[in-house]
Formats: C-alpha cells, sequence, structure tokens
C-alpha cells in the first residue's frame, strides 16, 4: 500500500491496534503493565538480539523495499518528522512545521541539536540534498512520489525548509518522514548515479538513535547507540539483527533464549507452543491488530457481480468469526472497511453483515439466482449453474483455509465454488493484474495515511494499477479526490468516514479481519507497551534493569 | 601425463564456454526479471526507476549480447556487481562466502570418508554378520532421514532442552568479548551440529560404495593368491584389496570437489550459516543474474578440474591406467 514500506518509523510501528490503547492493553500479557511501573529508573547497557528471517538489501534504505533494510535503517537515520504512538505525525528533527492557508505551503523549522554520526552538524542543505537526490532520475529509489508533487523546495537559512506544492497534497507532511541523507558524504555519488556503490551503503552514517558498527552479510548486523542523540542516549547500548534463514530456527532460538524479540511467530506458536511457565517467564508476549486486511475480492468486471445484492448475499453467507477461530486461532479482528481501526480516520459506524445464510439466499433470490431444477445449486434465469473459482497464491496457508470454509460456506447457498492455488508471481502476472478471477483472497496494507486513491478511484483500473476489483463509484471518486488534497484534519474525516460508509453498502470485497501482529519481547527488557503504533515506536526507551543484563558490552 | 593433462585443459575450455553461454540464456529466459524484485508489488513504486535500471544492467538489449558483454568482463575475471540494492561486486559477495562453506565441507569430507573406508571395509568383509546387518539398517536410516528433521531433532534435544550447543549461528553474540581458548571453544560448538547432520547424510552413501567396491574385488583371484601365498587375512585387505577398492570412491570422491564450494542450502539456511548454498539460492530467487553466473562459473571450473583430477589420480592410484608417454613401473 501507498508509501507503506517507505517510511521510517511506519515500518517499525508499521502495527496498530484495532481498538484504543486502552483496549489494547487489556490484550496484552498481563505481567507487561506492572512491568515498566515497578523496575525503577532507566539504566543504560545490554545488548538487544532480534531475530530477522531476511538478510538487509542495503543501507541506504531508500533505495531498497525490503523490511530488513527498513527495520535496521530506522534505526540509523531519522526524518524530519515522525509517527507517535497513536500514528499522529510528530516532530522529530523538525521542531515544528507549519502550512500556509492554501495549504501549498510548508514550512519546516530544524532542530538545531542534530549532529550526523560523524559529528558534522544537520542543516537545511541535507534537506535540500535529499529532496535532490530522490527526485534525481539517476537515483533508482523505488519510492519517489511523494517529493515528485513537490514544486520546489528552498532553504533560506540552515534551520529552515520552505516546501512548495503545485496542488495541495494531504500527505505532504508525511512524505518529510524520509530518511535523510548526509550530503557531505553522499553528494558526489548522488550526482554520479552511483549511489549503491557509495561507502554509505554498506558502512551508513545517519543521525538517528543508533550507529552502525558492523554488517557481515547473511549473518548479523550490529549497532551501538548514539550518545550524542538528541532526544538523549537510548537505553539498550547494542542492537544485535541476527540473519536467521529458517522460521523453525528463529523459534528454537526463541525457546532457548537465543533471540529478545520476534515478530514473526504464527497463530499455533503463539497461542499453544509457548503457553509453557518457563516461555511466560522468559518473554511477554504482545498482541494488536497488523497494519493490513484480508478480503475476499470480486472481478467487478463479472456480470454476475455487478448486482450488489450478489455481493452482499455473499458476505451474509460467511461468518468472519468462523474464519478468525479456524484460520487464526482467535488473533484477529473482523474487518468492515479499509481503514486501520484505531486511527483518527476510522469509523465503525457502517453496515455490518452478520452470519446469516437465510437472508443470503433470499438477496441472491432477488437478484435472480433460485434453485430451480432441485439440485441444490442456484441458477439465473436462463438456467445457468451459479458457479466460480477462488484464487490464492500457494505458500500462505492462511489463505487456503479462508478459500476452502469459505468455499463450504457458499456451498451453504447454493454456489459451486473451485478453488486454485497458483504460485505467487504467476498469480499476479496472469490472473490478478490481467483481471482474469471470479473471486481472489488477498490482503491489502493500510499504510499510515487513510489516502487510499490508488485502491479505491476508478482512474486506477488498469492492469499495473491497484483498483483491482474494478471498482467505479463517482461519489468515492469525488471524496478520494477531496481527502487527499486537503491538510486540515478535521474536514478529512469527514470524507473518510463517508467512503467507509459507501464501500460498506457497495462491497467490491468483503473485508474478512485484520490480523494481530504477534510479537515476544524477552521480559528483562522494560518499557514495552503496545499502541496503536505497535510497541517499538519507543525503542530508544527500553532498557534492562542492572541486575538482569544479560550482556556486556560498551 | 603432463601432455594429457595439457590437453585435457585446453579442451576443457571450450566446453566452459558453451556451460556459461547455456547457463547465460536458461537464467535469463527464467521467467520473472532481477526488476520485479527491485521494484516491488506497490502502486507507488515509480516505473520509470524500472526502465531505468533497465538499462542501467544492459537488460533492455538481446541475450547474445548481453552474454557478450558478460563474457568480455569476466575473462578478466570481472564478474560485474550484483543487481541488489546493496550494489557490491560480485567477488566480494562469493569471497565473504567461500571460506566458510569451504571450511565446512572440508572437515565434512574428511570426517565422512575417514568413517566410511573402515565402515565399508569392514561390512564387506564380515558379510552378513551381526556388525554388517546393523551397519546397513544405519545407512538406510541415514539415507532416509531427511536433513532438516535431524537438524531440527538434534537442535531440540542439545540446544533446547539441554542447553549444550548453540542452536545456530557461527560464533556467539559476545564473541569479540571472550577470550582467545573461549572464542576456539565458542567456534567449534557452533560447529557441532551442522557437521554431525552433514556427515551423517553423505557417510551413508559413501560406506555403501565402499561396501560394494570392496565386496567385488575380494572376489578377485589376485586376492584369493594372495590368500594362497599365506599372507595374513589383515594384509590381504589392506595391503591388496583396499587400494583397488578404493579406485572408484576417489572417483565420487573427486566429484565431489565442486560440491566443497557448492554448500548445502538446507544446512546453511536451518543452522543460519551465511555460506555459499545460501547466496546462490538466494540469488537465483532475485534473478541477480551477475552473482548466478559468478557462481556457475567458478563451480563448472571445479567440476571440470575434478574430473580431470580424477582422471589423473586414477592412474596414480591404479597401475594399470597411464596416460600417454613414458610407461613407468612402481
Amino acid at each position: 500500500m501507498p508509501r507503506r514500506r517507505a517510511r521510517v518509523r511506519s515500518v517499525l510501528a508499521g502495527i496498530g491496534c484495532a481498538l484504543l490503547a486502552t483496549a489494547c492493553n487489556s490484550s496484552i500479557d498481563s505481567r507487561v503493565e506492572e512491568a515498566p511501573a515497578t523496575a525503577g529508573a532507566p539504566v543504560f547497557g545490554d545488548t538487544f538480539i532480534q531475530a530477522s528471517i531476511g538478510d538487509i538489501g542495503g543501507l541506504i534504505p531508500s533505495l531498497t523495499s525490503d523490511q530488513s533494510s527498513h527495520e535496521v535503517g530506522s534505526l540509523i537515520y531519522d526524518g524530519l518528522v515522525k509517527l507517535d504512538k497513536d500514528l499522529n505525525m510528530v516532530p522529530a528533527m523538525a521542531e515544528s512545521w507549519t502550512y500556509s492557508r492554501d495549504c501549498l505551503d510548508l514550512t519546516f523549522k530544524l532542530r538545531r541539536d542534530v549532529k550526523w554520526h560523524d559529528g558534522r552538524p544537520f542543516t537545511a542543505e541535507d534537506v535540500l540534498f535529499t529532496y535532490q537526490t530522490m527526485i534525481n532520475p539517476k537515483t533508482p529509489a523505488p519510492f519517489k512520489e511523494g517529493f515528485l508533487l513537490v514544486k520546489d523546495v528552498q532553504a533560506p537559512d540552515p534551520y529552515t525548509v520552505h516546501v512548495r506544492y503545485e496542488k495541495p497534497y494531504a500527505r505532504a507532511v508525511e512524505t518529510w518522514s524520509t530518511y535523510m541523507l548526509p550530503k557531505h558524504l553522499l553528494q558526489s555519488f548522488a550526482e554520479a548515479g552511483t549511489l549503491r556503490e557509495s561507502p554509505q551503503n554498506s558502512r551508513p552514517v545517519g543521525t538517528g538513535p543508533y550507529r552502525f558498527q558492523e554488517w557481515k552479510p547473511g549473518e548479523k548486523v550490529v549497532l551501538i547507540s548514539n550518545p550524542d542523540y538528541y532526544e538523549g542516549r537510548p537505553h539498550l547500548s547494542r542492537v544485535v539483527y541476527r540473519v536467521i534463514p529458517s522460521q523453525a530456527t528463529i523459534f528454537l532460538e526463541l525457546k532457548a533464549k537465543g533471540v529478545d524479540y520476534v515478530s514473526t511467530l504464527t497463530g499455533i506458536q503463539y497461542a499453544r507452543q509457548t503457553e509453557y511457565p518457563a516461555f511466560r517467564k522468559a518473554y511477554n508476549k504482545f498482541r494488536y491488530p497488523a497494519s493490513d486486511y484480508t478480503f475476499l475480492g470480486f472481478n467487478l468486471r463479472d456480470p454476475r457481480f455487478a448486482d450488489r445484492r450478489v455481493r452482499q448475499a455473499f458476505a451474509h453467507a460467511i461468518s468472519k468469526q468462523e474464519l478468525i477461530d479456524g484460520v487464526r486461532l482467535g488473533l484477529a479482528r473482523e474487518a468492515n472497511g479499509p481503514i486501520r481501526p484505531g486511527t483518527w480516520a476510522y469509523t465503525d459506524k457502517v453496515v455490518h453483515y452478520d452470519y446469516d445464510p437465510e437472508k443470503a439466499k433470499a438477496l441472491l433470490a432477488e437478484a435472480g439466482w433460485k434453485d430451480r431444477d432441485g439440485d441444490g445449486v442456484v441458477e439465473d434465469k436462463d438456467g445457468k449453474p451459479f458457479t466460480l473459482t477462488i484464487r490464492t497464491n500457494q505458500g500462505n496457508d492462511e489463505r487456503k483455509k479462508i478459500a476452502e470454509i469459505v468455499q463450504q460456506r457458499l456451498k451453504e447457498i447454493g454456489i459451486n465454488v473451485d478453488i486454485q492455488l497458483i504460485e505467487w508471481a504467476a498469480f499476479i502476472k496472469e490472473f490478478v493484474k490481467p483481471r482474469r478471477f471470479e473471486l481472489v483472497v488477498l490482503g491489502l496494507g493500510t499504510g499510515t495515511d487513510p489516502d487510499q486513491f490508488v485502491v479505491w478511484h476508478s482512474s486506477q483500473r488498469g492492469p499495473d494499477q491497484m483498483n483491482r476489483t474494478g471498482y467505479a463509484n463517482a461519489e468515492v471518486d469525488a471524496l478520494l479526490e477531496a481527502g487527499r488534497s486537503s491538510c486540515v484534519q478535521r474536514e478529512r474525516v469527514r470524507y473518510y468516514h463517508r467512503i467507509q460508509e459507501i464501500l460498506a453498502e457497495d462491497l467490491p470485497m468483503v473485508f474478512l479481519y485484520y490480523r494481530d501482529a504477534l510479537p515476544v519481547v524477552a521480559s528483562r527488557i522494560r518499557g514495552v507497551s503496545a499502541a496503536p503504533a505497535g510497541i517499538l515506536y519507543n525503542f530508544d526507551e527500553w532498557y534492562v534493569p542492572k541486575a538482569l543484563q544479560r550482556y556486556t558490552s560498551g | 601425463m603432463a601432455l594429457f593433462a595439457l590437453r585435457r585443459l585446453l579442451l576443457s575450455i571450450p566446453l566452459l564456454l558453451g556451460i556459461t553461454f547455456v547457463s547465460y540464456v536458461v537464467i535469463s529466459l527464467a521467467p520473472g526479471g532481477p526488476l520485479d524484485f527491485l521494484t516491488p508489488e506497490d502502486p507507488n513504486a515509480s516505473p520509470e526507476v524500472k526502465e531505468r535500471l533497465i538499462k542501467e544492467f544492459g537488460l533492455d538489449r538481446p541475450i547474445y549480447e548481453q552474454y557478450w558483454q558478460w563474457l568480455r568482463r569476466a575473462v578478466r575475471l570481472d564478474f560485474g556487481r550484483s543487481f541488489l540494492p546493496d550494489g557490491r561486486p560480485v567477488l566480494t559477495k562469493i569471497g565473504e562466502r567461500l571460506p566458510v562453506t569451504l571450511f565446512l565441507n572440508l572437515i565434512e569430507m574428511a570426517i565422512i570418508v575417514g568413517l566410511a573406508v573402515p565402515i565399508g571395509v569392514l561390512s564387506a568383509t564380515r558379510q552378513y554378520s551381526l556388525y554388517d546387518k546393523i551397519t546397513t539398517v544405519f545407512v538406510f536410516v541415514g539415507f532416509a532421514t531427511p536433513d532438516f528433521w535431524l537438524a531440527l531433532l538434534l537442535m531440540i534435544l542439545f540446544g533446547v532442552q539441554l542447553g549444550w550447543l548453540p542452536i545456530s549461528g557461527l560464533r556467539s553474540l559476545n564473541w569479540e568479548y571472550l577470550s582467545f581458548w573461549q572464542q576456539q571453544w565458542d567456534f567449534f560448538s557452533h560447529l557441532v551440529l551442522p557437521i554431525v547432520v552433514a556427515t551423517f547424510g553423505g557417510l551413508a552413501g559413501f560406506s555403501r560404495y565402499m561396501r560394494q567396491s570392496m565386496l567385488e574385488v575380494v572376489r578377485q583371484d589376485y586376492v584369493q593368491t594372495a590368500r594362497a601365498k599365506g599372507l595374513s587375512e589383515r594384509t590381504v585387505i589392506s595391503k591388496h584389496a583396499l587400494r583397488n577398492a578404493l579406485l572408484p570412491v576417489v572417483t565420487i570422491l573427486a566429484l565431489a570437489l565442486p560440491g566443497l564450494i557448492g554448500g548445502s542450502v538446507i544446512i546453511e539456511s536451518i543452522f543460519a550459516i551465511p555460506g555459499m548454498g545460501q547466496l546462490m539460492v538466494q540469488s537465483v530467487f532475485s534473478r541477480d543474474y551477475p552473482v548466478v553466473m559468478g557462481n556457475l562459473v567458478i563451480v563448472a571450473t571445479l567440476t571440470l578440474v575434478a574430473n580431470l583430477v580424477a582422471d589423473i589420480t586414477y592412474g596414480i592410484v591404479d597401475p594399470r591406467i597411464r596416460f600417454g608417454g613414458r610407461r613407468g613401473r612402481r
């Protein structure tokens, strides 16, 4: 989804809470709540070991799209702004920002106490350089759209940055959460278009809470705390990303207490295989909705799905709770729309579709689908039976199970369903992009901003574009356009609430559930709490009490 | 002998060219390209970046032209830079992974040969004895046990339950803070499980070859003769039979040489060892052509060399086989 992976905190924090913060806490292991309160003042020291299933691609994260690079990068680099625990944009290296009344001018005041890891001061020149690098056609940055909408950037003095936009752009501030790059180290490489070959890509210098120490490809990345960090030195002295390419090995390392943080446990591992006293003593488990939802998507170009009643019948035929229990062992929350619950744009006041097969049958009958020959399958008025194929990608067990349960439920209302599993690349290339599908089970990220223009706008229905169901609704189009060209949150809330209402009625897809993110953190680490943004938003405040520190380090 | 070796070496040049050409074409024809992985499945990824990279990597030119460009650089041992965002030279990437894999595989190979030869010889000379039956069972269990399964079981037992050995990686994370001998012990203890797992499967096959080969040899007339001369059974086996029985084994050993640097993907992944196997698989999955080709050239060269070495060692081990030139007697 939009810019999701391109930003600093958003990846770390790329997981939100479906309910408000308080409700989230109730689902967290109870010991966590007492831990931070009783442990006394935070102290420095110890090493934090995180298991990562993939190696990092490079250390200039703007050039990469893999999650590991962004996780590591988020500790080394900073942006002008960042997301706080409730997913609001707050100042980071910028002290403050102001909009002009017409939303076209954005002015950042920079902090004066920020230094690069090599001691040089961070100034507006670096911001200007980062912007120029991002828009430079020679820079192979996969995400640059936010910068291409900028008309020009000026630095009237070393601590002020003026950004002008051609048109109002709602995500303008968010764009500037991009990691800032050091001009004094990168200028010649950026101009020559050889950023990937620069020393910065393997020995980065940033402004973030941690300094780079070592990268052994395929093995580990080591970072050490930055004593001059402008928000104060982070408490954990060392951070190690260990690359462990096997999910099973990660789990065993966790059981042997070889790693302190794992965010990729499966439902079974989380709910069953870690429920023994020794594990519960050594780790705190957290749980909060991840930033993506799983859906059953219709191809709206298929004449059978052009009738809204048919889509609503499908929604009534499916029990979301059954899917959550059967597929996720209960570790997910019902989705009723595409906006992440717990964020400012979310509303719950939309139509809900309860599991009600009778109502589903009635809706189908209204739309002309009746069982005319008594074989248990509904037919249209020409006697053509309702049969279709659900497609999803191979290797995703969850989606396969969803397809199977849905198959069963649709059979109950007289619809014949086949299931086809296809290897990911082929699935996208042969079926999803050319729109050769009837029903698909897929997931979509929600991003940090509610702007979902690319997913729902009728102009985005081309083969390489993201409006894959082929949804087109003039009112939604207008709302999406208004929503992305306003910089006033009060107005935007109204637009996005209305969009959610319409989508819930129109049902271009059946929104199924938001998966829960299931991280576990070693219990010796204190100060951890879940929020809509996940748990890593305050990583620099995590600490280990002196008596519990396990690793000696500088 | 030297002449023979030289001729074989020269012949392997066109062979190597053929191998690289076919490999280049095949990898280029594989569905998906490097850019499908660089520019993700994401609406905000700019298409113009993709086009730029296609140009930069030369992927817009016909395959034969791409191959020619690659070959011109490769003969100067310049294998280019990786297509991945790290953009590092292929040789550096291979260089940092090769030592681990080579080291591990040499140890494995030594253990396998060291154990398989006596196991094979003993079970051949005591065919159908209890010992033979037990080793046969052991060997088939070894054949049938999947690497990853055995690895996981051992990791659970020694790593999680007993806590005697580290589970994965090559060094502890506090390695820099250990004393010299502690460091050696730490490294050694990390190697135990991967080596045991890797040896287990290899041992099975190898000891079977040895047994088979030995069985054939002990039925030969010259072994009978040796026995008839009144030599002790020990001398007959170790002096007369063993050397001949080793012949086919040497071939297999030499042909296993390329495998030494190929590495084992399963073992490297499960034990989180950053070796060649992982590098190769990752680069194939991400269609990182320069790294794939660099790897292939090395493996292909080694295979050719291994064949040559096998043929030459044949001559050394077996007095009956000599190549051209002066016929020597020992």
